[in-house]
C-alpha cells in the first residue's frame, strides 16, 4: 500500500527536524565536498560518524530490505529524506561506493550470503568500500585490464594493481574487476568481479596527492594476495557484465542507492550569491551585461537538467529516443558543474587567482577547490569523452 | 533566492491524444516530398491537407468553446506543432492561432463571438507585429488616426498573401489598439517577401489610407498586455516547432553517419562528428524540457513571470540548437551537404528563420536576465 500525502508530509517535517537538531557544527577543518576527497583520518571519522548516526535515525538506506539493516519500506521516503538532507545542507553519507554501486548490485543479483554479510556495514558505515577497476593502463579501456586472479583451491590468488582508487587506503571491501583467462577469446570474456576484502596480506595502498593539493585516492598493489573463493560474484568470465551493471548504478541511470548525500550542494544559485560584493568596471559584477547573458545561460543549463528528470518520468515526452535522458545524464551533470565553477572563479576577478590556505580569499577559495574537483566527475566513472560516445553509440545507434 | 525556480512539468491526457494524432497525421500526409512540392509554390502549402487538419479541431484546440474551440489552451497546441515541426509542415496553424489569442485576450466580446468561429472553420488569420526587424521595438509605428485611417507599414507578415484576416499593432493617440482588417481592404497592398526557409510565406504591408471599421478596432487596457502575453505564446510555438524541426535534422544527420562510408568506415565512428551529434541530441532533449515546461505554465490569464522565463527560455535554446543542428548537418553531409537536393538545406533554412522570430537568443537571454539576477 502506497504512503498517503499526509504521511509522506508528517515524515517530512520530522526529517527536517532531525537534521535541524543534528547537524554537525563546523569541525574547524576542511571537509571533503564528494566522496572522493577523504584524505586523512580526521575527516574519514567525521563523517562515519555522521552516516552513521543518519543510518540510526532510520533516514539512509530506508528503501533496502529490513532484514540487511535497511527500512523496508517506499523509495519516496528516502527521496524525501535526501530532499530534507540537501535542504539543511548536512555532510555528505561518504560511504558512496558501498551505498550507490556495490550495495544496490548486491541487493539486486547478489546471493543471500552476500546480502546478510555486507549490506548492514555498508548503511552503518563499519565498512568502507572502494573500486578496483581502473589501472594506469587500462582505464577507458576497462574491458583490457589485466590484474589477474588465479584460482587456487578455495582460494584466488590476486597480482597486479590496480589506481585511482577513492578510499583505497581506508577501504575494508574492494569490488574488484579481475582476469580469470587471460585466453578468453574477447577481452571481455576473461574477466571476472569478486568482493574483495583489502585486509589481507599482499595487498598495500600508496596515496596519490590529488590536484588540490589534497589526498583521496590511492594506488593499490596485489602481490600474491590470497582470498577466499567465495569472493567470485557470480561466474567466473561474468566480470564485464557484473561491471557495467555497476556503472550504471554509478552513472545514476539505474536505481537502487540507499540514499543520503554523495556530494555538497553547489547551485548557480550559490555561485550569484558568492558574488557579492565583486566589482566590474567599477559596479556590481551583476550588472555586467556580459556577466549576465554567461549567468543566465548556467540558469538555463542548470534548470534544463533539473526538468530533463522530470520528464523522464513521461513515457510521450521519452518515447522517440528511449534513454537518451537517463543515459546523458551524467555527462550532462558534470560537464555543468565544472563549466559553472570555472566561471564562478573567473567572475571574482584579481581574487580568482588566490587558493585555499589564503585567508583573503572569496568564501576560503571554496569555488577553486571545487573547480578542480569537478573533474572528478568529467573523469571517473567513465570519462565524458567515453559517455558521448555511449550516448552516440546507445541512443542514436552510430557505429563504434 | 531561488534562480531555478519553477519546474513544474505535466503531461495531460489530451497533450498525449493530440500527439499521437498530429505525430501520425503529419507522418502520413507531409514527408519530405510532399513538404519540397510546396517549397515554391504560391502560398507553401496544399489547402485542402489545412482543411483536414480545421477537420481536425487544431484550428481551435486553444480557443474557448463558445466560439466552437475545444478549450485546452495554448500549451495543448504545443505537441500539435512540435509534430508539424518535425514533419517541416508548414502551414498558417501558428499564425492563425497566435491572431485569434490576440483576438481572444483583447477583444470585446461581440469581437470574439464575430472574428473567432470563423477561424475554427479552416479561416486564415494572421498578426502583423513588426515595424521593422526589431522584436526588442514594441511595434506601434503605424498609426491609427481620429478618422480611423492608418498611416504605415508592417513587415514580416506571415502567410499575409492567404489571411482573411490581419490583426496588426497600432497607436491611436499613444494607446496600443490593435486593428482587424479584412484581405479585400489591403488588395495590391502587399509585397511579398523572399524568404529563406520556403517552407513559409510573408509579406510587407503598406496599410497607408486604409480606413479601419469601428467594429473592427480592438481598444482598451488588454491590449497591451495580449501583445505581451502573445508575443511570448508566438516564442513557444516557434521553440516547439523548432525542436521537432531540430529532431528531425539530427535523424538525417545520423542516417548519413550510420551509411556513408569513407576511409573503409561509417563516418559515424568519427568522433569528430559523433560527439557534435550528441550535443545536438542532448540540446534538443534541453529545448523539448523547456517547450513541456513553458507549455505547463501557461493558462487563460495573462502570462505570469515563471510563465514568462518559461517561454523566453524555450525560445533561446530552442532556436540555438536548430541553428547548430542546421548548420552542423550541411557540414557533416560534405559535397552532398552543399546541394538544393539534400535535406541538410531545408533545416539549416528553417533554423535562420527560426533564429529571429519573435526574438533570437539574445533578445530573451537580455529579458531572462533582467527578470531572474534583479
Ligand atoms: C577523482 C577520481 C576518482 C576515481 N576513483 C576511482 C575508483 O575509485 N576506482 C577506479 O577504478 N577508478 C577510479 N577513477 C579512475 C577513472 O575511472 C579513470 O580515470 C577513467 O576511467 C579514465 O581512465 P584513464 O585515467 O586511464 O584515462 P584514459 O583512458 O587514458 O583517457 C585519457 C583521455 O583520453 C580520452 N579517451 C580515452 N579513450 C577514448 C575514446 N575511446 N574516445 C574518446 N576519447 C577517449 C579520455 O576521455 C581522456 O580525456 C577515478 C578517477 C578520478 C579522477
Amino acid at each position: 500500500m502506497s504512503a498517503t500525502e499526509a504521511e509522506l508530509a508528517e515524515f517530512r517535517s520530522d526529517v527536517s527536524a532531525w537534521m535541524a537538531d543534528n547537524k554537525p557544527a563546523d569541525p574547524g577543518f576542511l571537509l571533503p565536498q564528494t566522496f572522493m576527497e577523504v584524505g586523512d583520518e580526521r575527516q574519514l571519522e567525521f563523517l562515519r560518524e555522521w552516516q552513521h548516526k543518519v543510518w540510526s535515525a532510520g533516514y539512509l538506506g530506508m528503501a533496502w530490505p529490513k532484514e540487511y539493516g535497511g527500512g523496508g519500506v517506499e523509495p519516496v521516503f528516502q527521496n524525501i529524506a535526501d530532499q530534507e538532507m540537501r535542504r539543511h545542507d548536512v555532510p555528505i553519507c561518504f560511504n558512496v561506493i558501498g551505498l550507490g554501486w556495490a550495495g544496490p548490485l548486491i541487493n539486486d543479483i547478489g546471493t543471500e550470503q552476500e546480502k546478510s554479510k555486507y549490506l548492514k556495514g555498508i548503511l552503518s558505515a563499519e565498512d568502507i568500500w572502494c573500486q578496483g577497476f581502473s589501472e594506469p593502463e587500462h582505464g577507458s579501456d576497462l574491458g583490457n585490464a589485466q590484474t589477474r586472479a588465479v584460482r587456487d583451491g578455495d582460494e584466488y590468488v590476486l597480482n597486479g594493481q590496480k589506481i585511482w582508487t577513492t578510499m583505497g587506503n581506508f577501504a575494508k571491501y574492494m569490488i574488484l574487476l579481475a582476469r580469470t583467462n587471460p585466453e578468453a577469446q574477447r577481452k571481455y570474456d576473461g574477466l571476472s568481479f569478486f568482493l574483495s576484502p583489502m585486509d589481507v596480506p599482499g595487498v598495500e595502498t600508496r596515496p596519490i596527492r590529488k590536484i588540490t593539493g589534497e589526498y583521496g585516492f590511492t594506488e593499490t598493489f596485489f602481490t600474491d594476495a590470497r582470498i577466499p573463493a567465495d569472493c567470485l560474484m557470480g561466474e567466473e568470465g561474468q566480470g564485464w557484465s557484473i561491471a557495467m551493471q555497476t556503472l550504471q548504478y554509478e552513472r545514476g541511470a539505474e536505481a537502487g542507492a540507499a540514499g543520503g548525500l554523495a556530494m555538497v550542494r553547489v547551485t548557480v544559485e550559490d555561485m550569484v550569491e558568492g558574488l557579492e560584493g565583486v566589482e566590474r568596471d567599477g559596479a556590481p559584477v551583476l550588472e555586467d551585461p556580459l556577466v549576465r547573458d554567461q549567468l543566465v545561460q548556467a540558469i538555463m543549463d542548470e534548470k534544463a537538467l533539473v526538468l530533463s528528470v522530470r520528464r523522464t518520468g513521461i513515457a510521450h515526452l521519452t518515447s522517440d529516443y528511449p534513454g537518451a535522458l537517463p543515459l546523458s545524464n551524467k555527462l550532462r551533470a558534470s560537464e555543468l558543474t565544472r563549466r559553472m565553477r570555472q566561471l564562478a572563479i573567473n567572475l571574482q576577478g584579481g581574487e580568482g587567482a588566490l587558493y585555499v590556505g589564503d585567508d583573503t580569499a572569496r568564501q576560503g577559495g571554496f569555488w577553486q577547490r571545487a573547480y578542480f574537483n569537478s573533474f572528478s566527475a568529467t573523469i571517473g566513472g567513465g570519462t565524458s569523452q567515453i559517455q558521448a560516445n555511449i550516448v552516440a553509440e546507445h541512443v542514436l545507434g552510430l557505429p563504434k | 533566492m531561488n534562480l531555478v525556480g519553477n519546474t513544474d512539468l505535466a503531461f495531460s491526457e489530451e497533450q498525449a491524444m493530440l500527439m499521437d494524432v498530429a505525430r501520425e497525421f503529419c507522418r502520413d500526409k507531409s514527408p519530405i516530398a510532399a513538404v519540397r512540392d510546396q517549397l515554391e509554390t504560391d502560398t507553401g502549402f496544399d489547402a485542402a491537407l489545412w482543411q483536414e487538419m480545421a477537420g481536425l479541431g487544431w484550428s481551435g484546440i486553444a480557443l474557448p468553446e463558445s466560439v466552437g474551440g475545444s478549450g485546452l489552451g495554448v500549451g495543448a497546441l504545443v505537441p500539435v506543432v512540435e509534430a508539424m515541426g518535425r514533419a517541416m509542415l508548414g502551414t498558417p496553424l501558428i499564425n492563425t492561432a497566435l491572431a485569434a489569442q490576440l483576438i481572444l485576450r483583447s477583444g470585446s466580446s461581440g469581437q470574439v463571438e464575430r472574428l473567432l468561429p470563423p477561424l475554427v472553420e479552416g479561416g486564415i488569420a494572421t498578426l502583423a507585429l513588426l515595424d521593422n526587424g526589431d522584436w526588442g521595438a514594441d511595434g506601434l509605428a503605424l498609426r491609427l488616426g481620429e478618422d480611423a485611417v492608418l498611416t504605415g507599414s508592417k513587415r514580416f507578415v506571415g502567410d499575409a498573401g492567404v489571411a482573411d484576416i490581419v490583426v496588426a499593432s497600432a497607436s491611436r493617440g499613444g494607446d496600443a489598439v490593435l486593428v482587424v482588417l479584412e484581405a479585400e481592404q489591403l488588395a495590391g497592398r502587399l509585397r511579398p517577401n523572399t524568404l529563406i526557409d520556403q517552407t513559409r510565406r510573408a509579406a510587407d504591408i503598406d496599410f497607408t489610407g486604409v480606413q479601419v471599421e469601428a467594429a473592427n478596432i480592438i481598444a482598451g487596457d488588454r491590449v497591451a498586455a495580449a501583445l505581451r502575453d502573445v508575443r511570448l505564446c508566438g516564442a513557444l510555438l516557434v521553440a516547439a516547432e523548432a525542436t521537432g524541426s531540430a529532431a528531425a535534422c539530427l535523424d538525417t544527420i545520423v542516417e548519413y553517419l550510420k551509411t556513408r562510408k569513407q576511409f573503409g568506415k561509417l563516418i559515424g565512428s568519427y568522433q569528430a562528428l559523433k560527439h557534435p551529434t550528441v550535443d545536438i541530441l542532448t540540446g534538443m532533449e534541453d529545448a523539448r524540457s523547456f517547450v513541456y515546461h513553458a507549455a505547463t505554465l501557461l493558462g487563460e490569464d495573462n502570462l505570469d513571470r515563471d510563465a514568462e522565463v518559461a517561454c523566453r527560455m524555450a525560445k533561446a535554446q530552442a532556436s540555438a540548437i536548430l541553428s547548430y543542428a542546421g548548420d552542423r548537418a550541411v557540414q557533416f553531409h560534405g559535397g552532398m551537404g552543399f546541394t538544393y537536393e539534400c535535406d541538410a538545406q531545408l533545416y539549416i533554412r528553417r533554423a535562420q528563420w527560426t533564429q529571429q522570430a519573435f526574438g533570437d537568443a539574445q533578445h530573451h537571454r537580455k529579458r531572462l536576465a533582467a527578470l531572474l539576477l534583479d
